[in-house]
């Protein structure tokens, strides 16, 4: 019988608990327990046999931990294929009339992904791969991923699982005491993204006991349109007279297990702590009749690796800000490889409101599709908020569908026949909502009617991709009033129409509607309220405008959609507050250091006001015949000589080093602004290129170390952490950088900084080598070859000075 | 043995004097913009986690088998003397402060400064909170001792996270360099006192390490 068919209309009993029921069997602690398939063959199938013997309709092989990160090769296939072949052996021989399948159990890998740990997704993907690529060889019947506490890591084996067999894919998160996967995320963001990649069947298992897991369970149903499994702990474990017992008994187990399958759930069996006598419970506990047909949902939802964004009658806000559209400033950014000029962008969205980011990086002398996996990568480090991920070129689309953690917004497809054939195939298999712009081979339609047709032709064509209309979004497309009077009432009539008439979402980016007109905020919040009254369900925009904001948090106020309307009164309250003062933030430990006679400038950047900072260095830039170089040779550098000679002398902190640091890099982006408007790029003292050691992820020391050398006026790249000898000597020889500052704080890893310093000699004679890190001092740097060991970021600055000054001379 | 227990705390009270010295600011003010973190950290904190196991020591081959491993460490057989079981547990602040100090890395050295010191106070209050109630409830314990301590090789990680199974029980995975994800975590090993009559040791916590010039070292 056919698994997907069978689920449909049935029930589906899984097994227990197996771990446990292997160490009461001996399995000493420590020990890998895929390999007890090869050397304890007989208990494998004992243990699967009472499991199909008590009911189970699916019993998961021995493969838990069966990864190429754990095991060589040909181990890994052996214990891989041993398992299969116990379970096969188990189905033969129990007396149970069920239907039953063998599934080949995936779980965590173990290691942690990046940012938070060291393995990559794409190396994530190709373990998972492995795994199940010998699964399928050696007879499985679906893939059953359980156990997960990452999201990303969960993307990462029901992708590998997709990629290399057509079986069903079942998959099962382990939730803590929050309700929370262990990196943030809620069940309906997983439900959002699992159901995207199209698994077969999505739930909960481990972790708890049954009731503990009840509210977690229920958010499942309440999301999911595909069927939901449910497999606890049988409570939690203690020790009795010796003995380990789990406090939840089989029977309150099997009733507690039962009653949610009564509610919707359609897979159900145990995890740790759950044997056969549990099971059969169960069994005799479920409902009598066949379940109900799962009631499809039609919320709009997009997700991040924490939580879900939904569209509906409240608007949703998009920031634009990362867009190199018409900003040279950012440009810059994309040319220089600035990331963190981008991510201060995505962090300044999300604190003034923004749902949603979207993430633009197309500039045609840059590779865009690398840029832009990397900044998905970058900004999910820095904001949990979902993104939408914003291209014309389907291979950029494909690597950061790829590599995003969540379900993206991905803007967009049109109706052309050629965007639909390569944005609909990436949806149906990364997953996603989409962003369709009504418009086709002729262009934009003038009329409203005709602009609706072609949003029906979309839905048409999506369909036979599996995609559902509710996961397409429409923009009925915002074009300028200077050029055509009708044009924003066309765009209002269609918008109207596609979400009242068709019931889908819309979608507008709203500020080309005042192009080439005077006040163009004016017209954009009024244009914006307008389609919100029309139904326009998000919105991309400038959280900065202020006329945005306005039409924004009156609308919900007067749409009944602010409780209290305590975001209508926090925003007025922060329109009267938005003059500058300093905020909270920028307050710092009283300075030590001197500042009398200092300019005001250099007041706060000794005294770490990051703001006030970059506020008075506007000012002095805004003076007739103001001249950048002088700001910052004369104001800027002697306050951050004044700080860094109060830390060299002791009566400096750390912290209080760093804020100044901080508000001098806030007053430098200025300047840089104001010289990227100009034209001018700017001079630097001189390339370094700094890197945390392969093998090291500390990086707060290289970081700080970064941070001075940029406020000294030294192009720094920063190849961050966990950083290979090639990729360093790489870095070093492009930019033929005259420095290289290397770090590292644990023993182990010094060897890597040698390593290091011997390729670099080898390919790079001219650079200097600078290292520092808490476990290195002058004489082991000396004995691994360094040219100097620095103390601290002060001395490194000063080093930097020398040997750049050396340059010149 | 037993099998692997877990307990969670909530929240135990902040020592904002042990964070001050985590920031490399040992003046005793927390500046303003520490408090800030502080709050920042609160509202995303998540309970503490331990995991647990006791083992039987036995002497195997002139080494000490631990009952997941064997070690010839001279240092930790010094500190486990006498003993004749030892508690083995990871304890995690969790993920909370990688998030933080990842968000912050890119946006604000000064605060991913903070979120680093705050997360190492937060993980060294939760495992001194747990050695004291499993000190009461086992009679009394020895110091706490780390892998990567003295000549304990970092190596043991490996074993002992398996042991533990600490992955599922509480959210700990190891990298390639054998660090802990969430990076405010700790292992460790703890003699359990055979007899009553001996107190748990109140010795300063760095008076046996040779790194006489740590930034951090305490005298008391």
């Amino acid at each position: 019988m056919n698994l997907r068919d069978y689920l449909k209309t049935h029930y589906i009993l899984l097994d227990g608990g197996l771990g446990t029921l292997l160490q009461a069997a001996g399995m000493a602690p420590g020990e890998l327990s895929e390999r007890w398939s090869l050397t304890h063959p007989a208990e494998l199938v004992k243990i699967h046999r009472d499991y199909f013997d008590a009911g189970s309709h699916i019993v998961n092989a021995n493969t838990f931990g069966a990864s190429p990160l754990k095991f060589a090769p040909d181990e890994l296939e052996r214990v891989i294929a041993a398992a299969l072949e116990n379970a096969r052996a188990a189905r033969e021989s129990s007396r149970g009339t069920q239907p039953k399948w063998i599934a080949l159990d995936v779980g965590p890998s173990g290691r942690m992904l990046k940012p938070y740990g060291d393995l990559t997704f794409a190396d994530a993907v190709a373990a998972f791969a492995e795994t199940v690529r010998l699964g399928v060889k050696h007879g499985a019947d679906l893939i059953f991923i359980e156990t997960m506490n990452d999201s990303y890591e969960t993307k990462a084996a029901l992708l590998a699982a997709k990629e290399q067999s057509d079986l069903p894919v079942f998959v099962s998160n382990a939730y803590g005491e929050d309700g929370k996967l262990m990196t943030g995320a809620s069940p309906e963001a997983m439900v959002a993204m699992l159901e995207g990649m199209r698994a077969d069947a999505i739930g909960v298992n481990c972790s708890l006991g049954p009731k503990a897991l009840f509210p977690v369970v229920r958010e499942y149903l309440r999301c999911a349109s595909v069927p939901v499994i449910f497999k606890p702990n049988a409570g939690l474990p203690r020790v009795e007279d010796g003995r380990t017992v789990y406090d939840v008994e089989p029977m309150e187990f099997a009733a507690d297990v039962a009653a949610l399958a009564a509610e919707g759930v359609r897979a159900v069996g145990g995890c740790c702590g759950s044997t056969p006598v549990y099971i059969a419970a169960l069994a005799a506990a479920m409902p009598q009749d066949a379940p109900a047909p799962i009631p499809p949902k039609e919320e709009t939802v997009v997700s991040s690796y924490t939580h879900a964004v939904r569209f509906s009658n409240d608007p949703v806000l998009i920031g634009e800000r990362i867009n190199p559209t018409g900003k040279k400033r950012m440009k810059q950014a994309l040319v220089e490889r600035d990331i963190g000029y981008i991510l201060n962008l995505a962090a300044a969205q999300e604190e003034a409101g923004v749902h949603i980011l979207d993430v633009n990086v197309g500039l045609p002398e840059i590779d865009e599709p690398e840029m832009l996996e990397t900044v998905v990568q970058e900004v999910q480090a820095v904001t949990a908020l979902p993104l939408q991920l914003d291209t014309s070129d389907p291979a950029a689309m494909e690597r950061a569908l790829r590599c995003y953690n969540g379900k993206a917004l991905v803007n967009s497809v049109n109706g052309t026949q050629k965007s639909m054939d390569a944005i609909f195939p990436l949806v149906q298999k990364y997953g996603g909502a989409v962003v369709a712009l009504t418009l086709d081979e002729r262009g934009i339609p003038e009329d409203a009617p005709a602009r609706v047709e072609i949003a029906k032709r979309i839905l048409h064509e999506a369909e036979k991709y599996g995609i559902d209309r509710k996961d397409i979004l429409f923009d009925t497309l915002t074009v300028t009033v200077s050029a055509e009077p009708q044009a924003g009432m066309t765009t209002l009539a269609a918008l109207r129409e596609i979400r009242y008439g068709l019931g889908c979402h819309t979608v507008l980016g709203v500020s080309n509607i005042s192009f080439g007109l005077p006040g163009r905020d004016i017209l954009n919040g009024a244009f914006y309220a307008l389609a919100l009254e029309n139904g326009l369900s998000g919105a991309i925009i400038n959280p900065g405008s202020a006329a945005i904001m306005q039409s924004y948090h009156a609308y919900r106020a007067l749409h009944a959609l602010d409780a209290r309307f305590e975001g209508y009164i926090g925003f007025v309250g922060s329109l009267a507050s938005a003059a500058p003062v300093v905020s909270t933030g920028d307050v710092p430990v009283p300075a030590p250091a001197a500042v009398s006679g200092a300019t005001e400038l250099q007041r706060d950047i000794i005294k770490g006001f990051k703001q006030a900072a970059a506020d008075k260095t506007a000012a002095l830039l805004s003076l007739p015949e103001a001249d950048p170089l002088a700001v910052i040779n004369e104001e800027i550098i002697p306050a951050l000589n004044t700080v860094g000679e109060g830390f060299e002398k002791k009566t400096v902190y750390l912290p209080q080093l760093l804020m100044s640091a901080e508000a001098s890099a806030a007053a430098f982006e200025v300047i840089k602004s104001a010289m990227a408007r100009s034209g001018n790029s700017g001079v630097s003292k001189g390339a370094v290129v700094i890197a945390t050691v392969h093998g090291d992820i500390h990086d707060i020391g290289k970081n700080i170390v970064k941070l001075l050398l940029e406020n000294y006026g030294f192009a720094v790249t920063d190849l961050g952490k966990d950083v290979p000898p090639e990729t360093v000597a790489d870095a070093v020889c492009a930019l033929h950088a005259p420095l290289a500052g290397l770090s590292a704080l644990m023993t182990t890893t010094v060897p890597a900084m040698a390593e290091t310093i011997r390729l670099l000699r080898a390919r790079a004679p001219w650079c200097k080598i600078c290292v520092g890190g808490a476990v290195l001092t002058a004489d082991y740097a000396a004995q691994i070859g360094a040219d100097k060991y620095a103390k601290d970021a002060m001395e490194t600055v000063r080093y930097a000075e020398l040997i750049c000054t050396a340059k010149e001379d | 043995m037993t099998p692997v227990l877990t307990k969670t705390y909530g929240t135990l009270p902040l020592r904002r004097a042990e964070i001050l010295r985590y920031a490399r600011c040992p003046n005793g003010t927390a500046p303003p913009l520490l408090e800030e973190c502080i709050a920042e950290a609160e509202a995303t904190a998540e309970p503490g986690r331990v995991c647990y196991r006791i083992f039987d020591l036995a002497e195997r081959g002139g080494a000490l088998d631990l009952g997941f491993a064997t070690t010839t460490s001279a240092a930790l057989r010094r500190n486990l003397q006498d003993c004749r079981r030892v508690l083995v547990f990871a304890a995690t602040a969790g993920l909370a402060f990688d998030r933080l100090i990842s968000r912050y890395s890119r946006l604000s050295v000064t605060k991913s400064l903070f979120f680093q010191a705050i997360g190492t106070e937060r993980v060294e209050a939760i495992c001194d909170r747990f050695c004291a109630d499993m000190a009461q409830e086992l009679g009394g314990l020895r110091p706490r001792f780390s892998p990567g301590y003295g000549d304990l090789p970092l190596a043991l990680q490996t074993p002992l996270t398996r042991a533990l199974d600490c992955a599922r029980r509480a959210g700990i995975t190891l990298n390639e360099s054998l660090l802990m994800t969430p990076s405010k975590s700790v292992t460790a090993i703890a003699g359990i006192i055979p007899n009553a009559r001996e107190t748990t040791a109140q010795t300063a916590p760095c008076a046996h390490c040779a790194a006489a010039d740590c930034a951090y070292r305490r005298d008391t």
